[in-house]
């Protein structure tokens, strides 16, 4: 009986990755069952010193360069049958773009329950999972009974923590196990990683995220949010009206039929918060509005309002942020 | 060629949402039901391919009796004809139960290809595509932005954070329909007045032979609650340069974000 993270990886661990070890460690400490994580990707190198302090016993290291991106084909059969293998009765994964269709083929393949997108997780004689649904306009609490039970994890909802005096229970480290990469025939071919430059962040993992909405006005005028943006080290985000009018990619859009973000900090600019777009940022930890129509929604979701024009406001703003991180 | 695509009956999310007394269902009185929006895209791109390679296109669906609704509107885009799994036992059904049902009611049909929406919007539950794959052992690809259909493979986009995988599949395949892949059409009145005719074929759980531990439910929903939305709603005053002092001393002090 075993607890097993599956390690979310693009090039290097994602911090969603660390964040399901966190939430692995707490099943783990809860149960008393063993925690193990699996690693798929490239190589694990350096990077398997970021898996101390979880208390995970083994990780399952799969290293090879067709395995840097994800594949269905060669992916599902590993989880498949190391849970097998290790009687795994808990499975955490990370419910990312890639991640939800990876768990969904693990949960397909073991012919067990999944529960998505969980934003709490928690053992109560078994696993307990909130989960939104309805666009987030309502939270279920979920009891999985069967098992193994399987979970992905919303990126940015629980924070990653560390035991500090597991080091001295000489558990700090986790044992690497390499495993050779199986035998299976592909048969979806990768042509092209199209992938973000580095250190660009995305909007679902981003920390802090500023986006824009009508009040932008044309797609001339990001560069005022982008400022913003730098000084904070946030993403950009957009409402689908500014997406609708074709003056972003629908990759920026937040919301119902965009993404969900539940970043640190939320700065909504010009918008005026509609439910679609509540539906991507409603569990966003501090919310600021900017907006000239003081009877707009998104104040009435905010913690902080500012009535006014974001093109006097925001380069104000970065100017303040600028001066306080400097 | 035969297209099959999966549709889903869902409440509009623009209700409100009450949770019922049991603690353990919303209130289905008043609410609107609609295709749910990502099943749309997933239609239109069969509909172009019915357009462009003259591929049949059948409606799949699984719900109550009044799911034909919904139906009519897919087969008013465009798609030829239904098959709706429906009758007793699908309210006990979670996604791996009803993935089970899809995948035997696709399996009469044996289609070359196979569209869903990335998810439903209702339970989000964000698996029954890839699950059907999975179950029919065929390829599969979620969330795509571009699909192309070049003779025995299709090529699609496939979203993942701050970029995309190009990825080449051969067939039969399932693929999820994200938002950005096409505009779905709206129907056209003559078009919904041609569907009212189209054959939709029903088939229950146990026409499709099912076992009863293929559609055992291991999720037990214990309670529905509304999200506390417990946002402070602090609207600043003063002068713009007075605002912007409060903010960024809240957001550093207070909320400890910056």
């Amino acid at each position: 009986m075993s607890v097993l993270v599956l390690l979310e990886q693009r090039g290097e661990l994602k911090a969603s990755a660390l964040e399901a070890a966190t939430a692995g460690a707490k099943v783990a400490k809860a149960t008393g069952m063993p925690l193990n994580a699996v690693y798929i990707g490239q190589s694990l190198g350096d990077q398997a010193s970021e898996l101390a302090g979880f208390g995970i016993d083994k990780v399952y290291a799969y290293e090879h360069s067709d395995l840097g991106n994800y594949s269905n084909d060669a992916y599902v059969p590993i989880v498949r049958d190391l849970a097998k293998e290790l009687d795994a009765k808990v499975i955490i994964g990370t419910a990312s773009a890639l991640g939800k269709e990876f768990c969904a083929s693990v949960a397909a393949r073991l012919g067990v329950e999944l529960v998505q997108d969980a934003v709490e997780l928690s053992w109560d004689n078994g696993l307990k999972v909130k989960k939104p649904i309805y666009a987030g306009k309502v939270i279920s609490e979920i009891a999985v009974t069967g098992t193994p039970a399987m979970v992905s994890l919303r990126p940015n909802v629980v924070p990653v923590e560390r035991e500090g005096d597991d080091a001295a229970k000489g558990r700090g480290q986790p044992e690497i196990v390499k495993r050779e990469m199986p035998d299976v025939s592909l048969r979806t071919v990768l042509k092209e990683a199209a992938l973000a430059a580095a250190g660009v962040v995305d909007l679902t993992e981003a920390k802090i995220v500023v986006s824009g909405g009508r009040g932008i006005g044309g797609p001339e005028n990001w560069p005022v949010l982008q400022g913003l943006c730098d000084v904070l080290g946030a993403a950009l985000g957009a409402s689908r009206v500014a997406v609708d009018s074709g003056w972003i990619e629908h990759s920026h859009q937040v919301g119902q039929t965009g993404k969900v973000v539940g970043p640190d900090l939320y700065i909504a600019c010009g918008i005026s918060g509609a439910i679609q777009h509540q539906a991507g940022m409603r569990t966003s930890g501090t919310v600021v509005a900017i907006n000239k129509d003081p009877e707009a929604p998104i104040f009435k979701i905010c913690d902080y309002g500012i009535v006014g024009d974001l093109f006097e406001i925001v380069p104000l703003l970065a100017e303040g942020i600028g001066k306080v991180r400097s | 060629m035969k297209v099959a695509v999966l549709v889903k009956r869902v409440p509009d999310t623009a209700s409100v949402f009450k949770v019922a007394e049991d603690n353990k269902s919303i209130v289905t009185d008043n609410l609107k039901y609609v295709m749910s929006p990502y099943d749309e895209i997933a239609m239109e791109q069969a509909i172009r391919l019915k357009e462009s390679d003259d591929a049949e296109v059948v409606v799949v669906s699984l719900g109550p009796k009044e799911t034909t609704t919904v139906m009519r509107t897919a087969l008013a885009m465009g798609g030829d004809s239904g098959l709706l799994v429906t009758g007793e036992g699908l309210e006990a059904l979670t996604s791996k139960g009803i993935a089970r049902a899809l995948a035997a009611a696709l399996n009469t049909l044996s289609p070359d290809l196979i569209f869903a929406g990335k998810q439903a919007v209702d339970d989000d539950a964000s698996q029954v595509p890839e699950r059907v794959a999975e179950l029919l052992e065929i390829p599969h690809a979620s969330v795509a932005a571009r699909f192309e259909l070049s003779g025995e493979s299709v090529t699609v986009d496939r979203v993942i954070e701050g970029g995309h995988y190009t990825l080449e599949l051969p067939l039969p395949a399932l693929i999820t329909a994200e938002k950005s892949l096409n505009e779905p059409r709206y129907p056209t009145l003559p078009n919904i007045m041609k569907a009212k005719k189209k054959p939709i074929e029903e088939k229950t759980l146990s026409d499709l032979e099912l076992a009863p531990e293929d559609l055992a439910s291991d999720l037990v929903v214990e309670s529905l609650s509304l999200p506390r939305q417990e946002r402070r709603q602090k609207v600043l005053e003063g002068e713009n340069t007075e605002q912007i002092a409060q903010l960024v001393k809240f957001l550093g002090e207070e909320e400890k974000v910056l």
